[in-house]
């Protein structure tokens, strides 16, 4: 079997792979990191949404070899120790979730579309979310999650540069 | 999915050789058909053959009004390409709404095409625009290359290298999409060049096509008003549980005066 090398949010891992096995389950299966979800298992949901060097990627829709080589970041990097990272914190805060499925792809399509867009409007946000379902919340909590998440990133971010 | 060899070559000859080689060679490109194809098992290659190392498949070069586009190029290369942008601005508007993001993020022009999905966005493009489909064997028209459902001109192992655009006076794409897929219900791509008007059609039929009457009434005067009254005979469109026919035939009307308003600004 091919062997998988990759970096899986700030680790160096590696594995032997079947070239059909997807970068969910190698997450998922190998690496026991569950917090990223398989919801339709059809490239619909969302809930499996990693970052792939950086852009965001739906891990059920792409083969662990094509990872190879690659720097992977999913929903456990996200926060720092036991401090929620500022977009997780929104999501707590504005109840941006009911059953909390399908949260860690939101959570990493909000970073993804936040890198790309610091300070996005309401319909931007709804937007960026068209690859995502929530079968909870009707989506209202989670637009106001992100764009209080994207201000508590702007802020963080502005206090830093002053420091 | 069944088990395949997965293979990466590094640049089209090794692929092409690849699939040559193969019992039963699969390209893959950005995979955000093929991988849930294969989930399905709807099919079974022997290898599957990853074209996402070969770098001079991907890119954007803009030379004497013509905006070509390499194969492996994703949709949100294309959508955000400043180049794109100022050139054929409606086609950096199509690329931005096929999907979600995170299938821009992965899918390619050239997979799109090859695929030649009836309810994809880019056949549209590439038939309202009158597009060249490079090869590593030939040259294709875009009036040539969607042949069927599913179907195009490539032969077998056939390797689309880019797609060439050239850059027309206006032009503008709308769609009705699917609230849940995006893919396309109805999508029209309207283009003017001169007095050179194409109208292509997706989403409605077994596969893309060009509304000739509309087209002769927009080269007279491209205007939306100038369509008021000229449908498409939907006889043979697709009718399923998405939308029937009927309601196909007039989505084509009103997605088409759209995009010609869309168009004009």
């Amino acid at each position: 079997m091919p062997t998988l090398s990759m970096t899986v949010n700030g680790e160096q891992v590696s594995g032997e792979v079947e070239g059909r096995t997807l970068l969910v389950d190698f997450l998922r299966e190998n690496l026991r990191l569950t917090g990223t979800h398989v919801g339709c298992d059809t490239s619909q949901c969302g809930a499996c949404v990693v970052h792939v060097d950086g852009v965001s990627m739906k891990s059920c829709t792409m083969l662990a070899l094509h990872a190879q080589g690659t720097e992977v970041a999913t929903i456990e990097g996200v926060a720092n120790g036991d401090t929620l990272h500022p977009m997780q914190e929104a999501f707590r805060e504005n109840h941006g979730l009911q059953c909390g499925f399908c949260t860690p792809g939101m959570v990493m399509t909000a970073l993804a579309l936040v890198k790309d867009n610091p300070d996005p409007t309401d319909a931007e946000v709804r937007h960026g979310l068209e690859g995502n379902l929530c079968r909870c919340t009707g989506y209202q909590n989670i637009v106001h999650a992100i764009l209080d998440g994207a201000k508590a990133m702007r802020e963080g971010a502005a206090n830093e540069g002053e420091s | 999915m069944y088990e395949f060899n997965f293979q990466r070559p590094a640049n089209s000859d090794a692929a092409i050789d690849a699939q040559a080689n193969a019992e039963d060679g699969q390209y893959m490109a950005g995979g955000q058909t093929i991988i849930p194809v294969l989930k399905q098992r709807l099919a079974m290659p022997s290898d599957v053959i990853d074209l996402g190392a070969i770098e001079d498949l991907s890119g954007i070069t803009i030379a004497d009004g013509t905006v070509t586009i390499g194969a492996m190029t994703t949709h949100t290369d294309v959508a955000t390409s400043g180049d794109v942008l100022g050139a054929i601005p409606a086609l950096a508007d199509l690329a931005s709404m096929i999907g979600d993001p995170h299938v821009r993020n992965r899918g390619t022009i050239g997979g799109s095409i090859a695929n030649n999905d009836p309810a994809a966005d880019y056949p549209a493009a590439v038939l309202g625009l009158g597009a060249t489909v490079h090869t590593n064997q030939r040259t294709i028209i875009a009036d040539e290359f969607f042949t069927d459902l599913f179907e195009t001109a490539l032969d077998e192992g056939e390797l689309i290298t880019n797609v060439a655009f050239p850059v027309p006076d206006q032009a503008a794409y709308m769609k009705f999409p699917n609230p849940a897929s995006r893919y396309a219900i109805a999508g029209v791509f309207v283009s003017r060049t001169g007095a050179d008007v194409r109208v292509a059609v997706t989403g409605a039929a077994t596969c893309v096509f060009r509304a000739a009457e509309m087209e002769r009434a927009l080269a007279g005067n491209f205007n939306p008003d100038a369509i008021e009254g000229i449908g498409v005979d939907g006889t043979d469109f697709n009718n399923d549980l998405h939308a029937s026919a009927e309601y196909r035939t007039h989505l084509v009307s009103v997605m088409a005066k759209r995009a010609v308003a869309k168009a004009l600004g």
